[in-house]
């Protein structure tokens, strides 16, 4: 294996891109550091593939820098940036054999015959398809073509390396395990690398930090952890895995408290800091969440946490949990419950008593 | 869907046999057996049995010999001429945000409106050694392009006008490549003109080759332009003169006859093996065609230029043929010395005769073409009769049959056939070349009925049979209305591209008075005194053509509006 490049990082600037009126992109910056796993999640046409074809160079925006390696790189050309791009539909030249696909990059570098094909079969070998150096990629699976796509790619050993959706033309058995694969490759090679994905679950098992997009805003960005249990607004809640989400009210407690109030599922408090800072002083309506693993059974809250009786609509038997449709009042809530042997399931049509504890709730403000 | 389909299939077998016989008669007599003829003749001992010896002796010719080479050097070398001029423009037109892509695309039915032939002396008077381009060439540099020397000429007037073949379909299969593929060789470090190279022409190949492949044969089969511009040491010109003068006895001309059909046949058969046998790189799960770039700087102006270069090449013909039909006298001159309308009025007292005929035969071989089109598409696409895919290919072999090789079929297979009611020889007659026009032109009719026919849904014709029709009367109040406008199309392609047949023609004209226009232009063209009559007639033939498409698109436009409008 040849030695990692120095991987270069990406830093994006005030960019704004619009075609014609519509504006696909709205002042985003984002930094993604050298050798970074970075994930650029959202639903379609949020600009995430608009933004990953702005680094490579397809597209340009009206405002605002891309420094690949601390480089402007807006007077490059897409030929000249050394940044490798991994298509969606993997964009393998059907005229070409597998070998001659891999070798496209290295002989546009003008490198001399004995090296490139060496170094075809380095990356061959990289991605397990020694034997298929002759095939047209006609004559390949799915998974097959996009390994070549890979290969073909890393071997010009770019700068960085951008995925657009590299998992979404596989099948849902295929997808995981090609996942983690990716994951182990980069971190093998050090690249710096950026993945578009709309699978929330993808981009949280794959990526090192993510960056979540709606319409050409980057809503939040971070680790999976930090996105998953401080998202800061709606739609990041909603977008990144389940939720349940309530209007209800803030109001001022004790000091350093904040009094909760959702109607149907009770009063709880928590501390200001983790209240949204724009209802940090204000009392008033408020977005009050928590997810579905958070709801234990029991009869009284923990210290400052929600406390509500519910009717059992409906249950999910999922194996490690049973997942319950749950009616409180006029709300519907969402409770995964740990299943252990022996233990009964609470029976749909009954009623029980359930809580959620306090470093469980999320505010957020009203959008 | 499927129930549907296969209940439209099942109608009574006798119906679709009644059908189906004529048709099989039709393509039988009039195209396979004339053909089978010539081929048997180059290759029969005389003894009932096969031989090669008439082969040999076709090669041991010296002068066939050269006419074989010469007519594969200008076929390639138009080939390689309209593959320079059409490269370029298509990759301009598929890939550029550039306003003369609109000029550009309606430059693709400049060949369907005339044939080299007839603007191929205009083409001599403006590139000739003393026509108007040396002589501004001479005048300014004191220099002299040889464009219309020889095996350049032809070369020259059939690349010209053939070009548009390569055009059309290599922007067509540009346009469908998908846009990632070349993303990701310009994400790989290439552009330009290596891009072009590695990746948009390979990809772009098959519509390459299926354009090439038809220029080929064409200029290949083509006999008018040679003898027009009086080359005879060429395949075609040598076969007519061959059975115009040795008559048609002689083995060589059939054998000349063979190799044209043999060429025809490898040249479409390539095409078809390299555009079936292709994984297409077309738009896919995901993909985007390619977003145009916009053209700026010094490359617009390039392009530009290099469009007005070509549509000033494309358009002289035709404005030389304008131009001499009104020119009293116009030779050794950039441009006529004088200007006059009498040739107009020679052509219309002499050769009002022509222009009806031309009128007469095509009208009839076009409804021919339409009559066993729409016959041959029902048993295609509704009957499930065993070999009614035979019917469709036999219909389409006259593709690869050059005009030229079917007259000499006719001459030979219906040698000695009187018709009734003494009408005299049935070679002499002008049933001959109209049903030589409806044989030649009966493809393009065919493809225009089967696609028309594909687009009305089978339930349609259920509707009415339920509704107490028969299956006659379902054909007649149901199917044929839905399809006019496929009839329509392929009543008026056949039409206009019988007017102006020419190769077919000539060997089959054998009284002035049941000649055609094309024949009349080919006969003017003869003499240097009536040139001027040849133009005028040759604008005419343009006219008749340029009506004949211009009516039928407005036809069809207003139709399909109509229908659309009626749905909603």
């Amino acid at each position: 294996m040849t030695p990692a490049p120095a991987a270069a990082g990406i830093s994006i600037e005030g960019v704004t891109l619009s075609y014609g009126a519509e504006v696909v992109l709205r002042d985003i910056s984002l930094a993604v550091a050298p050798g970074e796993f970075f994930a650029l999640l959202g639903p379609s046409g949020s600009g995430k593939s608009t933004l990953l074809r702005l680094v490579a160079g397809f597209v340009r925006s009206q405002a605002g820098r891309v420094l690949i390696g601390g480089a402007d790189v807006a007077t490059l050309p897409p030929w000249k940036r050394d940044v490798g791009m991994v298509f969606q539909n993997y964009a393998l030249w059907p005229h070409l054999s597998v070998a001659q696909n891999v070798a496209f990059g290295l002989e546009e570098r003008r490198w001399p015959r004995a090296r490139i094909d060496a170094r075809v079969r380095e990356m061959l070998e990289l991605v397990g398809l020694s034997a298929f150096a002759a095939r047209r990629p006609g004559q390949l699976s799915g998974g097959q073509q996009q390994r070549v796509a890979i290969a073909r790619t890393l071997a010009i050993e770019p700068r960085v390396l951008l995925l657009d959706e590299p998992l979404s033309n596989l099948d849902a058995k295929l997808r995981a395990s090609t996942g983690l694969e990716l994951k182990r490759l980069q971190r093998r090679l050090g690249v710096t690398t950026v993945f578009v994905t709309h699978d929330q679950q993808e981009a949280m098992t794959i990526a090192d930090r993510l960056a979540v997009l709606d319409h050409g805003v980057i809503q939040q960005a971070g680790t999976p952890r930090e996105l998953y249990d401080a998202p800061v607004n709606r739609f990041v809640a909603e977008f990144v895995g389940s939720i349940n989400l309530y209007r209800g009210r803030v109001e001022r407690a004790d000091a350093g408290l904040r009094r909760l109030v959702v109607a149907d599922l009770g009063a709880g408090a928590i501390p200001a800091g983790r209240v949204d800072a724009r209802l940090a002083d204000a009392a008033g309506e408020a977005l009050i969440a928590f997810r579905p693993h958070a709801v234990r059974r029991a009869d009284s809250a923990p210290d400052g946490g929600l406390c509500f009786e519910a009717e059992i609509a409906a249950a999910e038997f999922l194996g490690e949990f049973v997942r319950y449709e749950l009616r409180a009042g006029a709300l519907r809530v969402t409770a995964d419950l740990p299943h252990a042997r022996h233990q009964g399931a609470l029976a749909a049509g009954g009623r029980a008593r359930f809580a959620v504890p306090p470093e469980e709730i999320i505010v957020l403000a009203v959008d | 869907m499927t129930t549907a389909l296969a209940a439209a299939r099942t109608p009574g077998r006798s119906g679709a046999w009644l059908v189906a016989l004529p048709v099989a008669l039709f393509i039988g007599v009039l195209l396979l057996w004339p053909v089978a003829t010539v081929l048997h003749a180059a290759l029969a001992d005389g003894r009932g049995g096969l031989t090669l010896v008439h082969l040999r002796a076709f090669f041991s010719l010296s002068i066939m010999r050269e006419a074989f080479v010469n007519s594969l050097v200008v076929a390639l070398g138009a080939v390689a001429l309209a593959s320079a001029i059409a490269v370029p423009l298509a990759y301009l037109t598929a890939r550029f945000a550039f306003r003369g892509a609109a000029l550009v695309q309606t430059l693709g039915v400049l060949p369907l409106i005339m044939p080299p032939f007839v603007g191929a002396v205009a083409m001599q008077l403006l590139f000739g050694r003393n026509g108007s381009v040396n002589l501004l060439l001479n005048d300014a540099f004191g220099i002299r392009i040889p464009f219309m020397e020889g095996l350049y000429g032809v070369i020259f007037v059939e690349g010209l006008h053939y070009f548009p073949f390569i055009l059309l379909n290599l922007v067509a299969s540009m346009r469908n490549i998908d846009g990632a593929m070349e993303e990701a060789a310009q994400n790989l470090g290439s552009h330009g003109f290596r891009l072009f190279r590695r990746v948009v022409f390979p990809l772009a190949l098959p519509g390459f080759v299926a354009g090439a492949s038809l220029v080929f044969v064409k200029v290949f089969d083509d006999l008018g332009t040679p003898l027009v511009l009086n080359v005879t040491n060429m395949l075609a010109p040598q076969a007519y003169l061959r059975i115009t003068s040795v008559g048609l006895e002689d083995p060589v001309g059939y054998v000349i006859a063979m190799i044209m059909v043999v060429f025809s046949i490898l040249a479409l058969w390539v095409s078809a093996r390299i555009t079936q046998g292709r994984d297409f790189a077309t738009l896919s799960r995901g993909g985007a065609a390619t977003r145009r770039r916009p053209l700026a700087g010094w490359r617009a102006f390039a392009a530009y230029a290099w469009v007005l270069l070509v549509l000033a090449l494309v358009l002289s013909p035709h404005l030389g043929i304008l131009l001499m039909s009104v020119s009293r006298v116009w030779s050794f001159s950039v441009l006529p010395e004088g200007y006059t309308l009498a040739h107009y009025a020679v052509v219309l007292t002499d050769s009002a005769g022509m222009i009806g005929n031309t009128l007469l035969y095509c009208s009839l071989a076009a409804l021919i073409d339409v009559v066993l089109g729409v016959a041959i598409a029902w048993l295609l696409l509704r009957t499930a009769l065993p070999g009614r895919r035979w019917l469709d290919w036999g219909a389409s072999a006259a593709l690869a049959i050059p005009g030229i090789v079917l007259a000499i079929g006719y001459l030979r297979a219906f040698r000695g056939v009187e018709l009734p009611f003494g009408w005299g020889a049935f070679t002499a007659s002008w049933l001959a070349i109209m049903l030589a026009y409806a044989v030649r032109r009966l493809p393009y009719a065919v493809r225009a009925c089967v696609a028309a026919l594909e687009q009305v849904h089978a339930s349609l014709e259920e509707a009415a049979q339920s509704l107490g029709a028969n299956r006659w009367r379902t054909v007649r109040r149901i199917v044929v209305p839905l399809m006019a406008g496929g009839i329509l199309a392929g009543f008026v392609t056949s039409f206009i591209t019988a007017a102006v047949e020419l190769s077919a023609t000539i060997l089959l004209v054998t009284r002035e008075s049941q000649a055609p226009l094309s024949y009349g232009i080919y006969l003017y063209n003869q003499s240097i005194a009536t040139r001027g009559p040849a133009a005028a007639l040759g604008v005419i033939a343009v006219a008749i053509v340029a009506l004949g498409t211009f009516l039928s698109h407005r036809l069809l436009e207003r139709r399909s509006a109509a229908m659309s409008s009626a749905e909603t």
